[in-house]
């Protein structure tokens, strides 16, 4: 007698299907990747395995006669508060296969969101609001470090300044793309967020994988990703963009490197990975040429020495309980932009228990580094650029005032993209051909696809914030930046409330 | 009632006049209290002011303080304080009349001081250690001395200010008796705070002075902006952060005047990519470093220093605000009517362009301790110091 799998007894999917509308034209069998559609050629009928479902949607979506429904599996346990089925099925997996439990995108406990207990402020007779369809409203954002004053000259009667500032990198919008690599999503969608940080006048990151050979034209609007494992680095690359960012953690697993399963390594992304196909690419835990902040600082300058200075260096960190100190300790370091990614932030693979327990919420983290940063007189020498669980443009207006300087998005653009947030990314059986760079999946997302969509996405966002500093009486971005009169606190405790520097509503 | 930590910040609407004559000629008390008062409307008898230059010749070279006292005990701490940190040359009340609507007004006293540095001498450079000394002290003072709170503290110039409308303010403080060659006054109009004396304007720092109609949306920005060069926040009106703005940018970073203007009021970005590179490269400069002091919202402010009157609007213009001269007399004001009930004959009367900056200095050498913080003197067709772009509004001149 075999070993049951116990895990096959409890799907967490069911598939409907309503036979009154299907007419068997196996597209089903051909959308879903996971095998979970299978034809019956003896009964010449269809059949589904349940076990196998991820609830991705692919196959009720691409339906042509809407004959599937995929609902939550209607048989349960007995009801027990502690032991609910997550913790239930989890088990059951790793007493069937004795592996470290493996998912994919960001925190999926229901943590506090302190996004959702911070209200904004608008105007009302004192203060009249702005239009942004009539007046002009500036969201230009400018990363990099800034000295602290100006100085200028007169110069026949004119003003000029005496010295020229240090090189900064300008953004148009206040939103870039997050550092997804190529290899974790398919080069269709790298493509696309090279474009629309191109069109929207922001940057996109290349994540750890490298950067494919057809994206160096988009250089200008790029930020190229080093992290431990230095997967496809060499000079052209770290050249190739206006940024540099080390990656020291990321906030779904902090900890530990980046994964990316063997499976997902093909031809392509073995070249520019410059990796075996087939490969695990594991990054480890620490650089192992960083175990101390000075090795950082030594790190920094390397990278500044090879790029001849012309290239900024952001560090990006995960954070943790100390995330103030050692944010403070990266901009001395000599970091042009401290990237933080907090407890929500977003993977394509993740050890389950890291991506859900580990790290802080972005929210406090932003507030607890900006005031660091600004108690110890530093903050004009640094952006910070928060990232990890941003999901609507009054979240990005929300960790602007609580003193980011731009933000990351990732997960939001793939969204964009069609993701259906199944958390398989690590599987590379991508559905939608997002998260996957099997050429037949690929197709699924043509770059003009994913392009269109995230610009779209950015552009509506834009817009919003527009909309909504207008509303608050102000007419550029950087009235906003840590701006907490412009907040408050809706059943937040005076602990909470006094990290992140807000009044509760009402104050 | 004077726990001023926990106020929220103020909200108001207001009505501001100023007058200057570059040729340092004194201006009758009743003339800044004619303008102010015709414009009545706009306050709601919750704050009135006024600030004058060039009202203690006398004393000229020593910090003029006027101390707003809860009580006799809060003023004594703060006459021991000055004591033990200053050199007081001399010490009065200041003169008050009885005004019927004026109930339990707070106790007045004006220091003339000179700081006593302790140990080593301090280099004085261009006067600055002294200045440095002084705007500490101040801000010592009203952080820890309750009940007690330093409303003015410059040079041969001076605020009175308090609660009621401008009128009975005036009558209060006796500004009739009083002759300035610059007058500015504020009718405040607040919609959130229960009167405070201290929260009327004028704003002061040193010798600026500051008047201000409008709400500045950026305020907590400001705020934050200020606290890392030190400045505390500790009156929590937008006013207060105008003062400090000046102070970091003209005294401290050394930004001339129209420069100033132009951070807190800044061109926007469709402008400045219109520019020749040099002035790109430095609009962009003063934007990027300066976006913590850009002041963003509804405003009309008349600031004036020992030397100097400064009308600014906000870059969208949200807030009224004229001018008008008549040969070396220039006024300020956020109505028109306000500037023709003193000025009935003006040679130009216009509004100046939103976050074009109106500044008019004195003569060079007009007055003792004058200061000058117009980098770029005016050429000939601005010799009368009207800056950049202000044209005439034809809508407004008299035929």
């Amino acid at each position: 007698m075999s070993t049951p799998i116990f895990a096959n007894f409890h799907p967490d999917f069911y598939v409907e299907r309503l036979w009154d509308k299907c007419i068997k034209c196996k597209r089903c069998i051909r959308e879903c990747t996971y095998g979970v559609h299978i034809w019956d050629e003896k009964k010449k009928t269809l059949k589904e395995d349940h076990t196998k479902c991820v609830g991705c949607h692919r196959c009720s979506a691409m339906c042509p006669t809407n004959a599937l429904i995929i609902r939550r599996h209607p048989s349960d346990f007995r009801e027990h508060a502690l032991w609910t089925p997550w913790f239930i099925k989890n088990i059951y997996k790793q007493a069937d296969q004795g592996g470290v439990l493996l998912t994919s995108t960001g925190c999926a406990l229901p943590y506090k969101n302190y996004f959702d207990h911070l209200v904004i402020d608008a105007c009302q007779v004192t203060n009249p609001p702005i239009d942004p369809l009539r007046e002009p409203m500036e969201l230009r954002t400018f990363i990099g470090p800034k000295p602290e004053a100006v100085e200028v000259e007169e110069v026949n009667g004119r003003f000029r300044l005496k010295k020229k500032l240090p090189p900064v990198i300008r953004i148009e919008v206040p939103i870039m793309f997050a550092g997804m690599s190529y290899g974790a999503i398919s080069l269709h969608v790298h493509q696309g967020l090279a474009r629309a940080a191109r069109d929207l006048g922001t940057l996109y990151n290349t994540g750890e994988g490298g950067l494919h050979a057809s994206l160096y034209e988009y250089g200008a609007n790029t930020i190229v990703q080093c992290a431990s494992g230095r997967f496809g680095l060499h000079i052209d690359y770290l050249n190739a963009g206006v940024a540099i960012e080390i990656k020291i953690g990321q906030g779904a697993k902090p900890g530990i490197g980046g994964h990316l399963p063997g499976e997902k390594v093909t031809e392509e992304i073995s070249k520019t990975r410059m990796i075996p196909v087939g490969s695990d690419a594991l990054s480890p835990a620490p650089h192992h040429d960083i175990y101390s902040i000075e090795d950082l600082r030594g790190l920094i300058f390397a990278l500044k020495e090879a790029t001849e200075y012309k290239k900024l260096v952001f560090v990006k960190i995960a954070a943790v309980h100390n995330v103030a100190a050692i944010a403070s300790g990266i901009v001395r370091a000599g970091a042009d932009a401290v990237v933080i990614d907090g407890l929500k932030g977003g993977t394509g693979a993740s050890p389950t228990m890291f991506r859900d327990n580990i790290g802080i919420p972005i929210e406090l983290a932003i507030s607890a580094v900006d005031k660091r940063l600004r108690e110890e007189g530093i903050r004009h020498r640094t952006s910070i650029i928060a990232s990890g669980g941003i999901r609507c443009s009054a979240d990005v207006v929300k960790a602007i005032a609580l003193g980011a300087d731009a933000v990351y998005i990732g997960t939001a653009a793939l969204i964009a993209c069609g993701c259906t947030m199944c958390q398989r990314c690590h599987t590379g059986k991508c559905p939608w051909g997002i998260a996957t760079n099997n050429p037949e999946l690929m197709k699924r997302l043509p770059p003009e696809v994913a392009y269109e969509k995230i610009y779209n996405l950015v552009k509506g966002w834009a817009h919003e914030i527009k909309e909504m500093l207008g509303a608050m009486g102000i007419n550029s971005i950087e009235s906003l930046k840590g701006n907490r009169d412009k907040l408050r606190a809706v059943g937040l405790t005076r602990e909470e409330m006094e990290i992140l520097e807000v009044k509760h509503a009402g104050e | 009632m004077w726990n001023i930590y926990l106020r929220a910040k103020e909200i108001s609407g207001c009505g501001i006049s100023g007058i200057i004559h570059r040729k340092g000629e004194l201006i009758p008390g009743e003339m800044i209290i004619k303008s102010i008062c015709c414009q009545y409307e706009r306050g709601n008898g919750l704050g009135a002011g006024f600030a004058a230059y060039g009202i203690y010749p006398e004393f000229k070279d020593f910090y003029a303080l006027h101390v707003m006292g809860q009580c006799r005990e809060s003023l004594e701490r703060v006459e021991e304080f000055l004591h033990k940190r200053t050199y007081v040359s001399f010490q009065e009340p200041i003169p008050t009349r009885r005004v019927k609507t004026i109930k339990n007004p707070p106790l007045f006293k004006r220091y003339f001081v000179r700081p006593k540095f302790e140990g080593e001498i301090v280099e004085a450079e261009d006067g600055q250690s002294e200045d440095d000394f002084m705007v500490n002290l101040v801000m010592e003072i009203n952080e820890k001395i309750s009940g007690a709170y330093v409303i003015s503290s410059g040079k041969n110039m001076g605020v009175f200010k308090g609660v009621g409308f401008p009128d009975e303010i005036a009558e209060f403080f006796r500004i009739d008796e009083y002759q300035a060659y610059i007058w500015t006054a504020h009718n405040r109009f607040p919609t959130n705070t229960p009167g405070w004396w201290g929260g009327a304007h004028p704003f002061t720092l040193l010798d600026w002075s500051i008047v201000h109609n409008g709400e500045i949306s950026s305020y907590g920005t400001n705020k934050r902006y200020l606290e890392l060069f030190g400045y505390k926040c500790t009156l929590l009106t937008d006013t207060e952060v105008v003062a400090y703005i000046l102070d970091l940018l003209i005294r401290r970073h050394g930004l001339p005047l129209e420069l100033a203007c132009k951070v807190m009021a800044p061109p926007f970005w469709i402008e400045i990519d219109e520019m020749d590179e040099e002035d790109r490269e430095l609009y962009t400069a003063l934007r990027m470093v300066y976006g913590g002091a850009v002041l963003n919202g509804p405003f009309a402010i008349l600031f004036a220093y020992n030397g100097g009157l400064v009308g600014l609007n906000d870059r969208v213009k949200l807030r009224p605000l004229v001018v008008a001269n008549k040969g070396d007399l220039y006024v300020m004001g956020s109505e028109e009517a306000a500037i023709r009930t003193i000025l009935p004959d003006p040679e130009r009367v216009w509004a100046p362009k939103a976050g074009e900056p109106v500044i008019v200095e004195m003569e060079e050498a007009t007055i003792p301790n004058q200061k000058s913080y117009l980098k770029v003197r005016p050429k000939e067709e601005r010799e009368d110091a009207l800056r950049i772009g202000s044209y005439p509004l034809s809508l407004f001149t008299s035929k």
